[in-house]
């Protein structure tokens, strides 16, 4: 009990400093709060979506992961460089703590952020699009945090893999979305299938259930060998 | 040190020799000796070679993982050997690049014709693109790491490739199915005893085509790393002789 304790107390203390940065610059969330918004409006303009109900329902859930995707990614992008200023990341590397605990402290934070521009953006999205779901929408309380948890995993993890590459902003995507399209998927699916009401709820709980299953398995490998990672030379 | 000695050559040479000649024999099977199929007709012929490079391009990321496995165990134990490690993981992974490309081409010119369209996203054809669009920004990935960390960063993300592409694949079953289903397997549709030829023949010759680039790639490899580590060994000592 006492080492998960100690190893818990690390990870808060990561995910303290990273909200505290976080509060004095709000350089993520302005930017990404903005950014997700002007994605909203530019497939409201691309699509007129008040002329057409069902087809808003249908392609609303799509729409939605893919402004978050994009608004997380540009996050993310900077959300290492925080430790490369005065060489912080060398010396996380002496640190005696253990190096997941950097990791999931500063994954926890990033998910934190995006959830914030959810619950911002899904009001704005409501309105803008005129969006009447006609399934149970209290399901989206399970497949937000589940599906962001997924894209935040991975891309913390993948941001953190191209710190030191060469046009590391052009990386991220390149390799967040291979990886995150089973995810994708899921979320979409599912989303989608509550905002139309037409999937029966077995199959929503199964796609909400793969999503879990994702975000599981991927946790565990970014905390296994995201040491290997940070010392890669 | 890897020297291009007479003896390896040779065995290049035969090897490279048996490769064209089982592949001619296969052409010879596919497209001359053995007759059209029922309902398709001479469109069916393609299939002899998209089932080889669909088969072979599974088997290709399996060494790129081992490889890739193998570098990490080795990184800090044996820092020679991982190298060769990394070089095995290279080749295989352009290897699998170029076979499920291939693959992916292939069922789009037979798609044409047979479905009326190019392109469907159907389970199959969408976890092979998938694939294909892991191996690549794999490649991505370690062109544009610096040289030193390359290795460690590559090995890391096809251990991500490897346990996505299951996944993958499960989630997308599960969404939709156009594609038949798998020829061999205990679902398998299982092929007629007259198509048995071609296939093997064609199976055998792109195994051993694919074998040869995958070998000739990592001993360019090696030697790009050879010389990489000669050139570094030139620095130091450079460094060394400034007077004092």
């Amino acid at each position: 009990m006492k080492p998960f304790l100690k190893y818990f107390s690390h990870v808060l203390i990561h995910l303290r400093k990273d909200l505290r940065l976080e509060w004095r610059s709000r350089d993520a969330i302005n930017g990404m709060l903005f950014f997700a918004l002007l994605v909203v409006v530019v497939f409201g303009l691309a699509f007129d979506p008040t002329g057409f109900p069902t087809t808003t329902r249908q392609i609303s859930g799509g729409i939605l992961w893919v402004a978050i995707l994009f608004a997380s990614i540009t996050a993310l992008n900077q959300s290492w460089n925080r430790e490369q200023r005065n060489q912080v990341l060398e010396a996380q590397r002496m640190a005696p703590s253990p190096a997941s605990a950097l990791f999931l402290g500063k994954a926890i934070a990033n998910m934190l952020f995006v959830l914030l521009i959810e619950a911002v953006l899904a009001p704005i999205f409501v309105i803008f699009f005129n969006l009447h779901p006609l399934g149970d929408t209290r399901l989206f309380a399970l497949i937000l945090p589940l599906g962001t948890w997924a894209l935040v995993v991975n891309g913390t993890f993948f941001t953190a893999l191209g710190l030191r590459a060469r046009n590391r902003e052009l990386l991220l995507p390149l390799l967040l979305l291979p990886i995150s399209l089973p995810a994708l998927l899921a979320m979409v699916q599912s989303t989608t299938g509550v905002l139309t009401g037409e999937l029966d709820a077995l199959q929503i709980h199964s796609w909400i259930s793969q999503l879990a299953g994702y975000d599981i398995i991927f946790t565990t490998v970014c905390l296994l060998l995201f040491e290997t990672v940070l010392n890669a030379e | 040190m890897e020297q291009r000695t007479p003896s390896l050559r040779s065995v290049a040479f035969l090897w490279f020799g048996i490769a064209i000649a089982v592949l001619v024999m296969g052409f010879r099977q596919a497209i001359f000796l053995t007759p059209p199929e029922d309902t398709m007709g001479d469109l069916y012929r393609i299939f002899y070679y998209h089932l080889p490079h669909a088969v072979l391009g599974l088997i290709f990321p399996y060494i790129n993982l081992v490889a890739s496995l193998a570098f990490l165990y080795l990184r800090h134990r044996n820092p020679l050997k991982a190298l060769s490690a990394d070089a095995l993981a290279v080749a295989a992974a352009e290897v699998t690049v170029l076979y499920v490309g291939i693959c992916l081409a292939t069922g789009m010119l037979w798609g044409k014709p047979a479905w009326g369209i190019w392109w469907a996203w159907d389970a199959r054809l969408t976890s092979e693109l998938i694939l294909w669009l892991l191996y690549v920004s794999y490649l991505v990935l370690r062109r544009f790491s610096p040289s030193g960390q390359a290795g460690t960063l590559g090995a890391v993300l096809s251990v991500f490739s490897a346990i996505d592409v299951p996944i993958v694949y499960m989630s997308i079953t599960w969404w939709r199915t156009q594609h038949p289903a798998p020829v061999f397997g205990p679902n398998g549709g299982g092929i007629d005893r007259q198509f048995w030829a071609p296939v093997l023949w064609n199976m055998a010759g792109w195994l051993l085509w694919g074998i040869l680039i995958m070998i000739f790639r990592y001993a360019l490899e090696r030697r790009r790393q050879l010389a990489e580590q000669e050139a570094a060994l030139q620095a130091i000592e450079a460094s060394l002789e400034i007077p004092q």
